[in-house]
């Protein structure tokens, strides 16, 4: 029984990873109705530019390699970068596509994609990094001495991280003004810029916050496996939690994402050998899949009426 | 002056419907055709039947497959590789398993089974539409990929998954050589593309815009919806069956199910992007240029840097470009290629006194 709950708890942790994907995914469908296929592009990016200064800062200010400032320095030039990556996509991508059909902007996004790994690679070069965090990834020990179950620090941290994340984002999209204007920009472009809301601001604003996002996520992710090419992966995983929780809700992405993480490792564990294994990648689709053909606009999504 | 059709009076419906009504057109497609039938076989040379024409032509084909699915019935489609491996895979083994099998035969009912899982995969289209049905058709990408690697009978249990595509015979004349294969899969794709292009003037295929431009008026018009939806998933993927076949039998000759991959399916996506949407001579013009750029690229880099070109820089500059292009060709042109060559035409028509 142990076991069973080692690889629940492994899932669900994993999950919380996906789910910090899937949140950059929601943010942005949420505010500008774009289904930003380039998200995974945009956590290599990050990941990759945070490693990047990270190495070339002590070189350049004679800090001492790997300590804190250089550290929280290379954290905020990154960010920085999201942020005007984010500006330029923006401004050189979405603002000639507005009132385009969803699918032409999702196709830019595909090429967003391409752009950005090609980008990311050409600046930092494509190796392998290695990124610490500074907390370690080993079993905390009152869990395993109480409960034999094996649950990671790392994982725990990265859980709670977002959390935190996901709690303040929720609050930011309910109760201030920029959230609003948020909202209204993602029901309707048109409407919302007749009443005097700014667009390229809303839109600005969401990829700044999307990016952030994204670093963090790359930051979480690239410290768990190290920052490679195979992060942009990681919006393939994110996709099926967001079909599952609804593409428009922060909490769904969250529950979504604990539902694709658990089933996922459980079904490796225990249907896999059954079928020669190997069903992760796929399996978190058909579930999604078979989920949608119940219920199309998933767990948390908002129901969409057509009219002619 | 050389392109105008005044004097050219249509005296019947039949001439009024005809695929090509202005005569320059009739005859400048014949051309092209005996350029590419006769001509081509006598002046190319190996690498460029090998490596260039042939898998222009396939992926041609392959794109008029997707162009069918997200260009006329306007369901987008990220799995079309795996519907390609469906193809492949399903040639092999009617031809390995069913003694004398024409190659033909073999092709088509490849193609037939790509159709069938096709179809399968469309089903959710019934219900979700838009990117959910983008990010579910991944899960035939995944999903069919994984199949044949980890099922060995796909492959005549081979244990690495890869497939050795049989001789290609027909009527007992075997296609060996370069020009032979060359003029087979031109034959087949010429064929197909005819038929794709009056499938598109047809009910099926106005029933398929229908239901792009808006379902549910769609709907309310008396069209099935479901019906319209299915055919274009079932020939779409059958498209992309032959074009998984050729890409096995006269491209490649041995191929592995992880070369079906989800970068291929998207490569066929810039096709149709680049080519345009919605157009069967875009399909060509786009899987042209897709197959051509990152020759001409590495020409050119070859000649800027020589010898000292740094390593990796190619790639990269590839997939930015890749990735520009399409952000650019989206916003300033989005019916692609295809659209260009038709605003051609109509400046051809009046040149050269244009008003």
């Amino acid at each position: 029984m142990s076991f069973f709950f080692e690889v629940l708890i492994g899932g669900l942790l994993s999950g919380v990873l996906y789910a910090l994907v899937a949140l950059g995914f929601v943010l942005i469908y949420k505010a500008s109705g774009v289904f930003n296929f380039a998200q995974g592009a945009m956590v290599f990016f990050a990941a990759l530019t945070f490693v990047g200064f990270q190495q070339v800062l002590p070189g350049w200010t004679g800090l001492e390699a790997g300590g804190r400032t250089v550290f929280w320095l290379a954290f905020v030039l990154a960010l920085a970068s999201m942020v005007v990556l984010g500006i330029l996509t923006e401004k050189v991508v979405l603002r000639p596509l507005v009132n385009q059909p969803h699918i032409t902007l999702f196709m830019a996004t595909i090429g967003l994609t391409f752009l950005v790994e090609g980008i990311a690679q050409a600046i930092w070069g494509a190796n392998v990094h290695g990124l610490d965090l500074g907390i370690a990834d080993e079993p905390i020990e009152w869990v395993m001495d109480s409960a034999d179950i094996i649950v990671s620090k790392f994982d725990v941290f990265a859980a709670t991280l977002a959390g935190a994340l996901v709690a303040s984002l929720a609050l930011f999209f309910q109760y201030t003004k920029v959230g609003r204007a948020l909202r209204a920009v993602a029901d309707d472009h048109q409407a919302a810029l007749s009443i005097g809301i700014p667009l390229q601001h809303i839109w600005a604003i969401v990829w700044a916050v999307a990016g952030f996002v994204a670093l963090v996520a790359g930051l979480i992710w690239g410290a768990r496996s190290g920052v490679q090419f195979a992060l942009t992966f990681t919006a393939l995983k994110a996709l099926p939690v967001l079909i599952l929780g609804g593409f428009t809700s922060v909490p769904g992405a969250i529950v979504g994402g604990l539902i694709i993480g658990a089933s996922e490792k459980l079904a490796e564990v225990y249907v896999g050998p059954m079928v020669g294994g190997g069903i992760e990648g796929w399996f978190p689709y058909v579930l999604a899949l078979g989920f949608l053909l119940v219920r199309p606009e998933g767990l948390f999504g908002e129901k969409h009426i057509d009219r002619v | 002056m050389l392109y105008r059709e005044a004097g050219q009076f249509k005296a019947s419906y039949q001439e009024d419907q005809q695929i090509f009504p202005i005569r320059q057109d009739r005859m400048g497609f014949a051309a092209i055709l005996a350029f590419f039938f006769l001509v081509v076989p006598m002046i190319a040379d190996q690498y460029w039947l090998q490596a260039i024409l042939i898998p222009v032509l396939i992926f041609s084909l392959a794109a008029i497959g997707l162009n069918i699915l997200t260009g006329y019935a306007g369901q987008l489609s990220l799995g079309s590789a795996a519907f390609m491996a469906v193809g492949a895979f399903g040639a092999y083994n009617f031809m390995l398993r069913i003694d004398g099998m024409p190659f033909i035969v073999g092709v088509v009912l490849g193609g037939l089974c790509a159709a069938a899982v096709g179809v399968a995969f469309g089903l959710p289209s019934l219900r979700i539409k838009g990117f959910y049905l983008a990010v579910a058709t991944l899960a035939a990408q995944f999903f069919i990929v994984w199949a044949l690697v980890k099922f060995p009978w796909f492959s005549n249990n081979a244990s690495s998954g890869v497939i050795t595509a049989q001789r290609v015979e027909i009527l007992g004349y075997a296609f060996d050589t370069p020009v032979s294969k060359y003029l087979l899969t031109l034959a087949i794709v010429a064929v197909l593309a005819l038929l794709a292009k009056n499938l598109v003037r047809s009910t099926t295929g106005r029933s398929w815009m229908a239901v792009r431009d808006m379902d549910v008026a769609a709907e309310v018009i008396g069209i099935r919806p479901m019906h319209a939806k299915l055919t274009a998933f079932a020939v779409s993927s059958f498209y992309c069956g032959v074009a998984g076949a050729l890409y096995a039998y006269t491209y490649l000759g041995t191929v592995e199910p992880e070369g079906f991959s989800l970068d291929l399916s998207f490569k066929i996506l810039f096709m149709i992007i680049i080519g345009g949407v919605g157009s069967i001579m875009g399909s060509f013009l786009g899987a042209a240029f897709i197959v051509l750029l990152p020759i001409f690229l590495n020409v050119v880099m070859h000649s800027a840097f020589g010898g000292s070109m740094p390593a990796g820089l190619g790639s990269n500059l590839e997939l930015i470009i890749f990735g520009g292009l399409i952000i650019f060709f989206l916003i300033v042109e989005p019916h692609g290629l295809a659209r260009l060559w038709q605003l051609g035409k109509e400046k051809l028509r009046l040149w050269p006194f244009p008003h």
